[in-house]
């Protein structure tokens, strides 16, 4: 079991409210990602959980007991840190074995954990190794099963994967989230990356200078932005948003249209405009279309098409895809 | 960057330290063993020639001799353990983020900047002074007999000297060997359930593995050679009690005007300074491999 709750959460550094005031209710087996910009206080909170950061005040409970001031040995819970801080001293086999050492567990019993760990992680062959001697998916993994052998209530995820290149990354990103799957243990992730975000979570909490902005399902978070940063954070290429007259029309302050949401013509829309860059990514292509009295906009259009820079295009944007937003940001309904 | 001229022109720019450095250390080397085999006394011109290895025979064979060796090991073997063992304790204190931290450091520091000599006067007559010294004056006020320290425990009394002197050094490399432990190292200890004297045994203290290696091979460097505070405090008495080798080889080379024997004995510290340096990087020479 491992349900989290956060009541009225609030963490001052030095009489600067880093996390003013934050609840949360995260559900036993979930895998929720604490996603926003840096600084937002994303690791923060998810130090908080941890017990490494005292809360200046509110609650922490993990299963319903209040575990605020209960050190991090105390509630039962694993980490994975952003440099994985493995022990450097250590071989794979003992930087895997040490939680159990630390719980005082029979060697036998430990061996055997660390195996099954390892056998999970594909670490069986490195057993012997010390971490230096891995390269950084490795480590990674090294890092997870040291926190695995211990069974604890729910993991800490701090940007686990942003020291690995790439493609390392998206693999990383599905074997965490298959592990997910196998262990069905309450997983909290911190990332910056709202793709990371998007792919792997039940829930995401989109933070913005230590408030929630929203939590909810990466579709709603899609479908359903509850103000102008969430909508402008989730999704990529970036939504467009546009103000003035071309809003006012639609009796808003501010409305934004996704770039997959405005279609292109080369005789009528609604908005007229001179192409800029044309990104090629073969399946699609990012049109950067430069309108009149509005500003630069992305639309995205399929792999293949002819549109050149300096072409005259008319952007329009599908109907019932229009987010509008009033005078403070939040979406109008 | 590496041409052939550029390796030939790096050659004979350092030629000349080369040239000075193996001089600085050949000529006094060549002139030691040359001395080592030859009749050569201070108070008797007429008495010269080659001596073969009389003069090695009549400084081993010196009562003080075998006393000077173990008196020079315990010298420093004790030092070491005074140095690193509270070092690392200073050490972790110091990490610590305390109110005058700089200040604090500095203090720390400040004895390293003593030179031996005034140290050791400082000590012998301020502090260890049986009559008029601080201990003297402590012990009394808890209605205790003074100790005699230099004349009743020389060795230990100088050997708290110099560690008194290396400890600055000491805390100081350790204490920067603590501060590069990253934090997230010990926050994932402590997730991992490791209390404090845990997370000391298993990962500070590894951690600091390597600087405790430079500590001592440094330390024992110095420490073979300690002479001022002996000649200050106790002049290598009562007996032998406090004379180490060095402080032998000036006795005999310069009080007892034997530069023969004295050479000899010269030569004698460094065999024992290789011995040592062998024990030391068999022991944990390992620690300094990346």
């Amino acid at each position: 079991m491992g349900s989290i709750t956060l009541e009225h959460v609030n963490k001052t550094f030095g009489g600067h409210p880093v996390i003013p005031d934050v609840s949360l209710e995260i559900e036993d087996g979930e895998f929720v990602v604490f996603v926003g910009p840096s600084g937002c206080g994303k690791s923060t909170l998810l130090r908080l959980i941890a017990g490494l950061e005292d809360t200046t005040s509110g609650a922490i409970k993990l299963d319903g007991v209040d575990v605020t001031d209960k050190g991090p040995a105390h509630r039962g819970l694993a980490m994975v840190f952003q440099s994985y801080a493995l022990y450097p001293h250590m071989t794979v086999r003992q930087n895997i074995a040490f939680p159990l050492k630390m719980a005082n567990i029979d060697k036998a019993i430990a061996e055997q954990k660390v195996a099954d760990a390892a056998r999970v992680l594909n670490l069986t062959d490195y057993l012997d190794r010390k971490p230096r001697a891995l390269s950084g998916g490795q480590r990674q993994r090294v890092a997870i099963g040291r926190a695995i052998v211990r069974q604890p209530k729910a993991f800490l995820f701090d940007e686990p994967l942003s020291n690995l290149d790439a493609a390392l990354r998206v693999n990383m990103r599905i074997e965490i989230t298959e592990l997910h799957q196998q262990l069905k243990t309450t997983m909290v992730y911190v990332t910056h990356d709202q793709v990371e975000a998007m792919t792997m979570a039940n829930r995401i909490v989109v933070l913005n200078a230590g408030r929630v902005e929203q939590f909810g399902t990466p579709l709603e978070l899609y479908k359903s932005p509850a103000n102008r940063f969430v909508a402008g954070f989730i999704g990529s290429p970036k939504m467009n948003f546009l103000e003035g007259a071309a809003a006012g029309k639609y009796q808003a302050e501010a409305i934004g249209v996704r770039p997959e949401h405005v279609r292109i013509s080369r005789d009528a829309g609604e908005w007229q405009g001179k192409v800029g860059v044309a990104e090629h990514l073969g399946s699609d292509t990012f049109l950067h279309v430069h309108v009149d009295g509005v500003g630069l906009q992305t639309v995205r259009t399929g792999g293949e098409n002819d549109y050149h820079p300096g072409e005259q295009v008319w952007l329009s944007p599908e109907p019932g895809r229009i987010y509008r937003f009033d005078r403070a940001g939040q979406a109008l309904r | 960057m590496a041409t052939k001229q550029s390796h030939r022109l790096a050659r004979w720019m350092m030629a000349p330290s080369v040239f000075v450095l193996l001089i600085w250390m050949i000529v006094p080397l060549a002139l030691t063993i040359w001395f080592a085999f030859q009749r050569y006394r201070l108070t008797n011109p007429n008495i010269k020639g080659f001596a073969g290895f009389a003069n090695f025979e009549f400084f081993v064979t010196d009562p003080a001799f075998w006393p000077a060796i173990i008196n020079t090991l315990l010298i420093v073997v004790g030092v070491l353990v005074i140095t690193v063992g509270l070092g690392i304790l200073l050490a972790l204190m110091l990490d610590q983020p305390i109110w005058g931290q700089g200040i604090v450091r500095i203090l720390m520091i400040s004895p390293f900047f003593v030179m031996p000599p005034v140290a050791a006067v400082v000590w012998k007559h301020e502090l260890m002074n049986p009559t008029w010294g601080v201990f003297a004056a402590v012990s009394r006020f808890f209605g205790q007999e003074p100790v005699n320290w230099l004349g009743n425990y020389p060795l230990l009394s100088i050997i708290v000297i110099v560690a008194w002197q290396w400890l600055p050094f000491a805390t100081l490399i350790l204490l920067t060997a603590m501060q590069s432990l990253s934090e997230e190292q010990k926050e994932a200890a402590e997730m991992d359930g490791a209390n404090v004297f845990r997370r000391f045994w298993y990962i500070i203290l590894p951690h600091l593995a390597r600087a405790i290696t430079v500590v001592i091979l440094i330390q024992t460097i110095y420490l073979l050679g300690v002479y001022a505070e002996i000649q200050i405090t106790t002049g290598g008495g009562p007996g032998f009690a406090s004379t180490n080798l060095p402080f032998l080889i000036y006795n005999t080379g310069v009080l007892g005007g034997n530069i023969g024997a004295g050479a000899a004995g010269g030569l004698v510290a460094v065999v024992l300074a290789n011995i040592v340096a062998i024990f030391l990087m068999r022991a944990v020479g390992r620690n300094l491999d990346a």
